[in-house]
């Protein structure tokens, strides 16, 4: 009787979300932890079905409450954000089934149940954004993803995650507050908080002040929460002292949603009203996009802790998701969007590799993996994979948008060249970090040869590898990622004049 | 005359926020940011937002204050030296004051009727809610169908921000094991020896409770509704708390009780939306419920307000306990 595919884009929200309190209800932890990987799962089976239904063409917007548009609220799935809700889904499906026995040593039994809702609630936090075709209620998911991601930071036993999170709150509310304060001049010029509406009604008001001012707190907000060179200051030490598994979901997907709003909001609602913003917009992000490429990627350099150095990495590899969405061309964009996506699989494999290591080492400063590719080469093995992609080695997924990111930069001329330059720099310097680890897991002496160190836990392990093995996979055959990304700047693109 | 009072009450709001941000004692900081919301709940009102400045008074002004005086009956009363004083921070918060001024000057003129505000969505929403939904208040229309799925999202907001306080405070369970049983009961008597604020408690806490029904109750009619109702329900019961005693009011309503509400309202709420869809709605179409569409949104927003209430109620309780709880354990 009910129509179920039409309700797609709000399952992929109320799912996870319905099911975070029945979870948070559930006592015994081996229920909690079942209960949330099965609908993870599930809402990652959703994303498939939605991807499909976008290559199939079919129209996904989803009228709240069946009241029409711009007085009711509207959800909108488009390429953009199928690639997104794929990242993000996939993410979460994967870290829970591999992150079982991980997270049994790092959250208590009794919190248990608790971290599983919060979880649940980050996840439809992040699918609500992704889905929502309104300004306000992008809003107001954003602070469900925010508040439970605090959480799931904070719940694992490292007292150092405290201050972090801390950190991260505030830098967090900024965000959100400057975002909000942006939709707020919008709404008081335009009157509408429905993101195509605004595209419309912003024409008439575009040269105004508050839709200036409001463009700029947007546009710092939402870098903030993405962590935008240089306000990423937040992000290193929260992903070092979060719970690894934790570490894994937010690597991959949180800051990525955040940089997708900021391009969905930038090129639906600003770039076709404000004169000169195409310009301006290259001007502001490309620098800094550049500067994050190659000072993340020295800090890493010369990073004695293992998650932390792979923290300055993700900064890096947020600056090249800029430089390319700041050439504001079809190419660049689908470099941009497409390295969202093979980021999300190396930096996933590598803090999954990392976790392997969690259950055997308990720290991670690069000393202390000496030597562990002897006892655990299933393990090293994996982060190798993860590294090569990292770099952007050919047949691993990180080549391809390197490719795409360096076909782009040649179509700019003489800047073009010089960014080349950059990528290839900064490739170098991916080789020379990702060598440092590998050179000390392989070639010096365990500290305690004595000790044989087990291999990680097999469900952990085949995790990790089916991890790896998506990142060879999409570096042979990137037609999914590349044609879901290259359609989704096609529809950004249409947008600016 | 209403202008008058406004700037007047604006001026104080900015001189509490700079007393605020100048004092070093953080008592002193609390009592002033219950002040501000206060003064807010006033602003909004004379703006004629009676909806807003019941939330603001009854969750600004009320809970957060004692929730924040659970913070630092956990912490110390003074801040720490060396962390005011931060020139280039200050910098900042003056640009970023001075850019929002800017913005200000472009603005249709206060209360212009000619406003974009006025002119888009708002004239639907008059025009659309006695005629869709037959209720008085368009505000709770707004906020309970037309954009209920926001309202979804703000419920589980709170919702989240209850599990994470469980998370990081501890479940109390866990905590009074063993040897705590042993501390003095002194700590858990409450204001119980104090003869004046318990007869003034007994007779205010029925007055809250029948209060705290009325607006979860009259919201379709004049300004309230669950949010509001939920926070002043808290609010009484916190009330009982300080009088009686922490241990006292767990008797009345266990922690169990709180969490089974906490979740019970949201999923109330979701299970309206999912009913709806079951019934070939789209989500969160009450009309769709029975086959008046006018009755349907009459129970559909009847059942979410209970929802919103019992999750804010719910959450903001637990919440109180947390910090209770942790307060008399760090003590001993």
């Amino acid at each position: 009787m009910v129509n179920w595919s039409q309700h797609l884009p709000v399952l992929q929200v109320i799912i996870p979300m319905l099911c975070a309190p029945l979870v948070a209800l559930l006592q015994p932890r081996s229920f909690a932890w079942f209960a949330a990987t099965a609908t993870s799962l599930f809402a990652f089976v959703i994303a498939i079905m939605i991807t499909t239904g976008v290559f199939a063409g079919q129209d996904y917007s989803y009228n709240m409450g069946s009241w029409p548009a711009p007085y009711g609220i509207e959800l909108g799935v488009d390429a953009f954000s199928a690639i997104l809700l794929l990242i993000v889904t996939g993410a979460s499906a994967l870290a829970l089934l591999a992150g079982r026995s991980s997270l049994d040593t790092d959250i208590e039994t009794d919190r248990q149940p608790f971290f599983y809702a919060a979880w649940l609630l980050a996840l439809a936090g992040m699918s609500g954004i992704l889905v929502s075709a309104d300004a306000f209620n992008i809003f107001v998911f954003m602070e469900i993803s925010a508040l439970a991601s605090y959480v799931l930071v904070a719940s694992g036993g490292d007292r150092r995650a405290l201050p972090a999170v801390f950190k991260y709150l505030i830098m967090g509310t900024i965000g959100a507050t400057f975002y909000l304060i942006g939709i707020g001049l919008i709404y008081l010029m335009t009157g509408t908080l429905n993101l195509a509406d605004m595209e419309l009604r912003i024409h008439e008001v575009a040269d105004q002040k508050p839709i200036l001012v409001a463009a700029g707190f947007i546009t710092i907000g939402l870098a903030l929460k993405a962590a935008v060179f240089p306000l990423h200051m937040w992000l290193p030490n929260t992903y070092t002292y979060a719970p690894t598994i934790v570490t894994v979901f937010l690597a991959a997907c949180s800051t990525k949603v955040s940089l997708y709003l900021l391009l969905r909001f930038d090129f639906f609602v600003f770039q076709p009203n404000l004169v000169n913003h195409d310009i301006q917009f290259s001007y502001y992000l490309m620098p800094l996009a550049v500067l994050a490429i190659l000072i993340a990627s020295a800090v890493a350099l010369f990073e004695q802790n293992l998650k932390r150095m792979l923290a300055y990495s993700s900064v890096a590899q947020i600056g090249y998701i800029m430089l390319g969405a700041s050439l504001v061309s079809l190419t660049g964009l689908t470099a941009g969007i497409v390295h969202m996506f093979n980021h999300a699989l190396a930096k996933g494999t590598l803090f999954l590799a990392v976790a392997c290591l969690a259950t055997r080492i308990p720290e991670f400063r690069l000393s202390d993996v000496s030597g562990a590719a002897r006892d655990m080469p299933w393990t090293m093995g994996a982060f190798v994979v993860g590294g090569l992609s990292l770099i952007g080695i050919p047949g691993t997924a990180g080549f391809i948008s390197k490719w795409y990111l360096i076909s782009a930069a040649l179509g700019e001329g003489i800047i073009g060249i010089a960014l080349v330059a950059v990528i290839v720099v900064s490739s170098l310097m991916a080789l020379a970090y990702i060598w440092r680890v590998i050179e000390i897991a392989y070639f010096r002496t365990p500290k305690n040869s004595a000790v044989t160190l087990r291999e990680a836990p097999p469900v952990l392990l085949a995790a990790t590898w089916t991890a790896a093995l998506a990142n060879i996979y999409f570096g042979l055959v990137p037609s999914l990622p590349v044609s879901l990304s290259s359609s989704a700047a096609e529809t950004l693109m249409r947008h600016v004049p | 005359m209403t202008f008058l009072f406004s700037a007047f009450v604006l001026t104080l709001l900015v001189v509490t926020a700079l007393a605020i941000v100048r004092t070093g004692n953080l008592f002193v900081a609390i009592m002033l940011t219950g002040i501000f919301s206060l003064l807010m709940a006033v602003i909004f009102f004379l703006l004629d937002a009676p909806d807003v400045a019941l939330t603001e008074a009854t969750i600004g002004a009320g809970i957060s204050t004692v929730l924040f005086l659970g913070a630092l009956a956990l912490t110390g009363e003074h801040e720490r030296t060396g962390s005011t004083n931060r020139p280039l921070a200050l910098v900042v918060v003056i640009a970023t004051a001075l850019i929002v001024i800017y913005a200000t000057f472009d603005k249709p003129r206060f209360g212009d009727p000619q406003a974009p505000v006025q002119q888009h969505v708002a004239p639907w929403y008059l025009e659309h809610t006695p005629e869709s939904i037959d209720i008085p208040n368009s505000v709770t229309a707004v906020l309970g169908s037309f954009r209920g799925y926001d309202t979804l999202g703000e419920v589980f907001v709170v919702f989240t921000a209850g599990i994470g306080v469980l998370i990081l405070l501890g479940s109390a369970p866990a905590m009074r094991s063993g040897k705590d049983r042993t501390r003095p009961v002194r700590s858990s008597e409450g204001l119980r020896h104090y003869l004046i604020p318990r007869v003034v408690g007994r007779f205010l806490i029925p007055v809250i409770l029948l209060f705290g029904l009325y607006v979860q109750f009259h919201g379709d009619y004049g300004p309230g509704g669950g949010f509001q109702a939920g926070a002043l329900i808290a609010a009484a019961f916190i009330l009982y708390a300080l009088l009686e005693g922490k241990e006292q009011a767990l008797a009345v309503l266990p922690r169990q009780v709180l969490t089974a509400l906490m979740v019970g309202g949201a999923l109330l709420y979701g299970g309206v939306g999912v009913a709806s869809m079951l019934l070939g709605g789209n989500f969160l179409d009450y009309s769709v419920l029975t086959s008046n569409p006018i009755t349907g949104q009459h129970i559909g927003l009847l059942l979410i307000e209970v929802g919103v209430g019992a999750t804010v109620m719910g959450v903001l309780l637990s919440v109180f306990h947390a910090f209770a709880a942790r307060g008399g354990h760090e003590k001993c």
